[in-house]
């Protein structure tokens, strides 16, 4: 690929599939009462998590970012009442880049007032089946995968065995630093592959991903994410919660992320503090998700690479 | 040394791993949405020719390696090395055993081959994709025979053994492919 060259990456018919798609989208949600939004994507707050770089931009004089995903903005129209709603369009991370990655992409993300995790990763589903015509839809706990796959508990395991498990599985350039790393690498390089062809929804997280997740505990008593994941293929395609709505705690998680980027030598930026704002004045127990849509394209047309279900990727936009 | 990150880490590139030269052969980027970012690497070690498989974390770094492709004409065998020499400065660069390996049977006087230098010295050495040798020595070809189309052994003037059709005499050159040894075409 030159850098130079003005053609799209993407067939024609890729992106008149994308165009289907999106109007696909649009009458599911339709049909369901759920109201689409537009949402900014130029904010004067950046995200928090971690592992998500927001990308700096400059307006009217003053620090700007580009929104990493319409979840706060999404928030706080949930608490001001607007009920089941959805944002259909683009997020932007830095330097995340390759096969099945862009810093621009377009993401999907809905919301349903006095849903579960439950409730909602069946719809997950639905959407998944009906886009992609696969029927064979398996629900399956985090705990099962890993007991299924590698023979341990990834929630009651310790750290020694996570590292061996590590150690013996993956040809690793590094230590894990923590459980969580550990984690991270086997779910991507033996776990994903090994999900199979169908959909996959895979929930109750470690509790130490909750990301935004309500932490409650599994029936054998395990405090658990109450976060789903959907795979198709074994293709990462959605992260859902069960939305923490307990204000104070949000802060708390805000400010252990703040301290988790001072002690990792992160760059740490305002966080949206105006969430913990919305949450304080109430927001409905609610579920929500966020879903790549172009990866969802990827799988329903059999495209191998991002570059080919977009006009433009970065080396040429 | 210069040194490269994970994000520049591109088919081709020479980069030190354990100690030895690699040239990476593929680079995926993985990342969960809500975890940690990987590069999952493939690398062929250059020494060895075996490939590694081996996951960085995003942003890791590795060291440059000093290794270079240069076109040299190949002289002679002493018997303990094959020299090479660049054409441009003249200078000579014995080869061991193992850096010419398995294409020592390709190699012809006089004739230009691709010479991986590694602190400087050989570590590699690479023939054309076609080479046109002679045949040296093979059974006396059969007249009435090529209908056949069976083949048999011929010896090239390098030490090659090849796969030729029946009519090919002693004397005649051929052309052959040097990654699999097979048989191309009478060369004119």
């Amino acid at each position: 690929m030159t850098e130079n060259s003005w053609q799209p990456t993407a067939s024609l018919e890729a992106l008149r599939r994308r165009a289907a798609l999106l109007a696909d989208i649009r009458r599911f949600f339709a049909a369901r009462d759920v109201l689409e939004v537009e949402v900014p994507l130029l904010s004067r707050r950046a995200t928090s998590d971690p592992h998500i770089q927001s990308i700096a931009a400059h307006c009217n004089g003053a620090d700007a970012w580009l929104a990493t995903s319409p979840e706060f903005a999404l928030k706080r129209l949930l608490a001001a009442g607007l009920g089941d709603c959805y944002s259909l369009g683009r997020a932007f991370r830095e330097g995340e880049a390759g096969g099945r990655h862009n810093p621009e992409f377009t993401m999907l993300e809905w919301y349903r007032c006095d849903w579960d995790d439950r409730r909602l990763m069946r719809e997950v589903g639905e959407l998944l089946s009906r886009v992609l015509g696969i029927n064979d839809v398996q629900s399956l706990s985090y705990r099962a995968l890993f007991q299924r796959e590698l023979q341990l508990d990834p929630h009651t395991a310790d750290d020694n065995t996570l590292r061996a498990c590590a150690a013996r599985e993956l040809e690793l350039s590094f230590e894990p630093a923590d459980r969580d790393e550990c984690l991270d690498l086997l779910m991507s390089h033996r776990l994903e592959p090994a999900m199979g062809d169908g959909i996959t929804l895979l929930y109750d997280f470690p509790a130490s991903q909750a990301a935004l997740a309500k932490v409650l505990e599994d029936d054998t008593g395990t405090p658990v994410a109450r976060r789903f994941e959907a795979y198709a293929g074994g293709l990462e395609l959605a992260n859902g919660y069960w939305e923490l709505t307990d204000a104070e705690e949000q802060l708390r998680r805000f400010r252990a992320d703040q301290r988790y980027r001072r002690e990792h030598g992160l760059i740490e930026r305002p966080f949206e503090e105006r969430l913990v704002g919305a949450l304080r004045a109430g927001i409905p127990e609610c579920a929500g998700v966020a879903l790549g849509v172009d990866r969802l394209l990827m799988l329903a047309g059999g495209y191998q690479r991002i570059d080919e279900v977009m006009a433009f990727p970065i080396e040429r936009a | 040394m210069a040194s490269y990150s994970t994000n520049e880490f591109k088919g081709g590139l020479k980069v030190m791993l354990d100690g030895d030269p690699c040239s990476i052969v593929d680079n995926e980027f993985v990342k969960p949405g809500k975890g940690q970012a990987f590069n999952r690497v493939k690398l062929r070690n250059l020494k060895t020719g075996r490939v590694w498989e081996r996951t960085f974390r995003s942003g890791e770094s590795l060291e440059a390696a000093d290794v270079m492709d240069l076109e040299m004409e190949y002289l002679y065998n002493d018997g303990e090395f094959y020299y090479f020499m660049e054409p441009n400065s003249f200078e000579q660069y014995p080869a061991s055993n193992d850096a010419v390996g398995d294409n020592a049977k390709w190699l012809k006087e006089q004739d230009t081959y691709v010479v991986t230098l590694y602190n400087d010295a050989p570590l590699a050495v690479t023939p054309p994709n076609h080479v046109i040798l002679e045949i040296t020595d093979t059974d006396p070809g059969l007249k009435g025979d090529t209908a056949q189309g069976g083949t048999k052994p011929a010896t090239l003037s390098t030490g090659a053994v090849v796969k030729v059709p029946l009519f090919l005499e002693i004397g005649e050159t051929v052309k052959v492919d040097t990654r699999t040894g097979e048989y191309l075409g009478r060369a004119k």
